[in-house]
């Protein structure tokens, strides 16, 4: 707890602790968002991801974009609907 | 017989295919595809309908893989024309986000503009769907808006730079067929993009109604997935809207309010006393 009362999570060694879809998450320090997606068993090509509420259009980008603690990440495709 | 050549309806052909900002489609029925019991009966119905373009919406992916939403799986993205909508979405903000989400994903940069406005209706709310759309347009996207029967706000969307407008029948999902087709055909009249029905049609009679005002298509989901028989059903509305098309091209006949006899009123044979 701090001092305003908010509970702060304590990433372990060697962790990163993010938002991935609205859920928490702990990744390896260091891993990259191909990583995630990777780990995910998610093909880069049929998904859109929104970092911090900017979207990540390259995806030759992915490898190359490390986690930080605090991400919010969202990873979105298409779906039925009318 | 003179007109032999007509008789056939593969020989009758739509003189003027429908284009949208100056994208011909092979079809005027536009197909949603949600609310099917199983994906292979989706694809088996869209077939069915002959539409070319259809919709998806915008979700997030399901990380704990429970149910195989993906709808790319299923649907060739070189057959069919992706139109991605905004459904769910309640401001302009909103809209505007999926609908940079749906670009990103690299088909085109055509959006189904939906801001709703209320819950229980799912009416648009016309105001955020304006600023939404100023916005998109700006951004290089090709705005399809769905919006209700007023034609103050389809003139508006027009001029805010949408590629076509997209009055309802009656509200999403709901069946209840075309509620004001006077606010239909004013709104046809009146704009020089493309008006495509969206929402509300129930059945192929309703489908066949709304291309009789000359509308230059449909758009619905619920109308075929929701049916007993959705593969039926979307062969029903692909010819419902065939000869909706039709009948308005060939224009109906004047109404009477009496009756005028269809065969000679000549010839007649003497009474016999």
């Amino acid at each position: 707890m701090t001092e305003s009362g908010a509970v702060v999570t304590e990433a372990a060694i060697g962790e990163v602790v993010l938002t991935v879809n609205g859920a928490e998450r702990r990744v390896p320090l260091g891993w990259t968002l191909a990583d995630l997606l990777g780990s995910l068993q998610l093909d880069a090509r049929t998904v859109v991801v929104e970092r911090n509420g900017v979207i990540l259009r390259d995806r030759s980008s992915f490898a190359s974009v490390e986690l930080a603690l605090d991400d919010a990440i969202e990873i979105v495709h298409f779906v039925g609907g009318g | 017989m003179a007109h032999a050549d007509l008789i056939s309806t593969e020989t009758l052909t739509d003189p003027q295919p429908l284009v949208i900002a100056g994208h011909e489609f092979r079809s005027r029925l536009m197909v949603g595809t949600g609310k099917y019991a199983s994906n292979a009966q989706m694809i088996e119905a869209i077939e069915a309908s002959g539409a070319e373009v259809v919709t998806v919406a915008v979700r997030r992916v399901d990380l704990d893989r429970t149910k195989d939403e993906a709808i790319l799986h299923h649907l060739d993205p070189d057959h069919f024309f992706l139109l991605a909508n905004t459904a769910g979405c309640y401001t302009a903000a909103e809209a505007i986000r999926y609908a940079r989400l749906a670009r990103a994903a690299g088909f085109n940069e055509w959006v189904k503009l939906e801001v709703i406005g209320d819950q229980q209706t799912l009416l648009p709310d016309t105001v955020g769907l304006l600023e939404a759309t100023r916005t998109l347009v700006g951004e290089g996207f090709k705005v399809l808006a769905y919006t209700n029967d007023d034609l103050i706000t389809a003139l508006k969307l027009e001029e805010a730079g949408a590629v076509a407008v997209m009055p309802l029948a009656s509200p999403i999902g709901s069946g209840l067929g075309m509620l004001n087709p006077y606010a239909i055909r004013t709104i046809k009249q009146r704009l020089s993009v493309p008006v495509i029905v969206d929402a509300g049609v129930g059945t192929a009679s309703d489908a066949c109604i709304v291309m009789e005002q000359g509308v230059d298509g449909i758009l619905m989901n619920t109308g075929i997935a929701a049916a007993q028989d959705p593969v039926r059903m979307a062969t029903a509305m692909k010819q419902a809207v065939e000869s909706g098309r039709h009948a308005y091209l060939a224009g109906r006949m004047p109404r009477r309010e009496v009756a005028v006899p269809s065969s000679p009123t000549t010839g007649m044979l003497e009474s016999r006393p």
